[in-house]
């Protein structure tokens, strides 16, 4: 049983334990508003581009001469994986959800014996991945330095994607990321960009919309605009986590205060008890005494 | 009946300005300006730098874009664009630093035609855009 000195010290090292979450908590929160801000502003870019994009693949009749990065290489020996996480701890699941989604591609990719690239953007995967998948790990970037999230930072990882592309170092790409659904849920999800995959958006199948006038040519377009719209896809991705990065956090956050705040209630309950021992057990032993004289 | 259409010019970030009482705007497509009224028929094309004019009802508003795509459709005009700015408050200093940086890749040697063509003409904007 511990002493009184004992549980006194837990409960003043719970409660600062406790202010630290809260004070987490609290940060998340505010940057949680401005994450979900620049992710819903970030929004009409992505999917004008993602309209366009439709529209322009519809119209390319000639399939065969199309440009790669929209119709593939035709094979699909190598993989490169993009897997977005955040540069710090703490958060929940966050991190280690999107990193489970990604092994178990990983495992399919390498069970069926294509190669496997990886390139980690964010320090926690990193970190996560090289106990395992060392030696798949092509290149790791981070963002740490900057403090928001800007298009230019997408456009980098955007670009060492295009160039591998061009190396042919690649058939098909993925991004891993988390999806912002609500301050509890974010979805991880797996993304294919190259090629691109069109099935998801293909609902307004009118067939009306064929008659673009395009300036200059489709494929000129296709081939211009292709390359922008994997930056666009990655700084949306980037968007939706960092906005999933707060909210987690400050869910997290939030049970841990709460957590303490029970481990304190229990602690105190049992100091008190313990302390009342202490004083009956006195009052037997002083009245004992009395009654023997 | 009006012959006012709308603007989206749209930059990753956020929207950067939305309009629906313009009647004209001149745009600097790849392969040359282009000046859209209502009812053009639905396009796309890409830009080069240049000044997007837009002409509404109250005013005259000009931007400078570096790059970026162009939709027209049922009388909507989005552009996308990663760089824009308008030129009321154009920067001095960025503008000088764009104008040097070009100039600087215009240097190398091993630049194809076509880019030479796209940088040679971004400084020329640029420098029209001090003298104003």
């Amino acid at each position: 049983m511990p002493s009184l000195d004992d549980l006194r010290k837990r409960i003043t090292s719970v409660k600062s334990t406790q202010k630290i979450t809260k004070a987490m908590k609290m940060v998340a929160a505010a940057k949680l508003r401005k994450a979900q801000e620049n992710a819903e502003k970030g929004r009409p870019y992505s999917e004008k581009m993602n309209n366009v994009i439709l529209n322009l693949s519809k119209s390319i009749t000639d399939k065969e001469n199309a440009p790669k990065l929209l119709v593939g290489t035709g094979e699909e020996k190598v993989h490169l994986c993009i897997v977005l996480t955040a540069d710090r701890g703490l958060c929940g699941g966050f991190n280690t959800n999107i990193i489970k989604k990604a092994k178990s591609y990983f495992e399919k990719i390498i069970s069926e014996n294509k190669t496997l690239k990886i390139i980690t953007v964010g320090s926690k995967g990193y970190d996560q991945l090289k106990r395992q998948y060392k030696s798949y790990i092509v290149e790791n970037i981070s963002f740490k330095e900057s403090k928001n999230i800007n298009y230019f930072d997408a456009d980098k990882v955007g670009k060492i994607i295009i160039e591998k592309f061009e190396k042919n170092e690649f058939d098909v790409c993925a991004i891993f990321y988390n999806k912002f659904k609500n301050v509890i849920t974010q979805i991880p999800q797996e993304q294919q960009i190259v090629p691109l995959n069109e099935d998801k958006d293909d609902k307004d199948d009118s067939g009306n919309d064929n008659d673009y006038e395009f300036e200059p040519d489709e494929d000129e377009i296709l081939s211009n605009l292709l390359p922008k719209n994997i930056s666009t896809q990655i700084f949306k991705a980037m968007l939706e986590n960092s906005a999933s990065e707060q909210g987690s956090r400050m869910t997290a956050m939030d049970n841990a205060t709460r957590n303490a705040g029970e481990l304190v209630d229990r602690l105190t309950i049992e100091y008190n008890r313990s302390r009342q021992a202490a004083i009956t057990k006195e009052l037997i032993e002083i009245i004992s005494g009395a009654e023997s004289l | 009946m009006s012959n006012l259409f709308n603007i989206d010019i749209v930059n990753p970030e956020q929207s950067f300005l939305s309009k629906d009482n313009v009647f004209e705007v001149v745009i600097p497509a790849v392969e040359g300006e282009i000046g859209i009224l209502k009812d053009h028929i639905p396009i796309i094309s890409f830009l080069k730098p240049g000044i997007i004019r837009v002409f509404s009802e109250s005013e005259e508003q000009s931007f400078y874009v570096e790059d970026g795509i162009v939709e027209f459709k049922d009388n909507t005009l989005s552009v996308l664009t990663s760089s824009i700015f308008d030129l009321k408050n154009a920067d001095k200093n960025f503008v000088s630093e764009s104008i040097s940086s070009a100039e600087a890749e215009l240097s190398k040697d091993n630049i194809d035609d076509q880019k030479r063509f796209l940088l040679n003409h971004k400084v020329e904007v640029l420098k029209s855009i001090t003298i104003n």
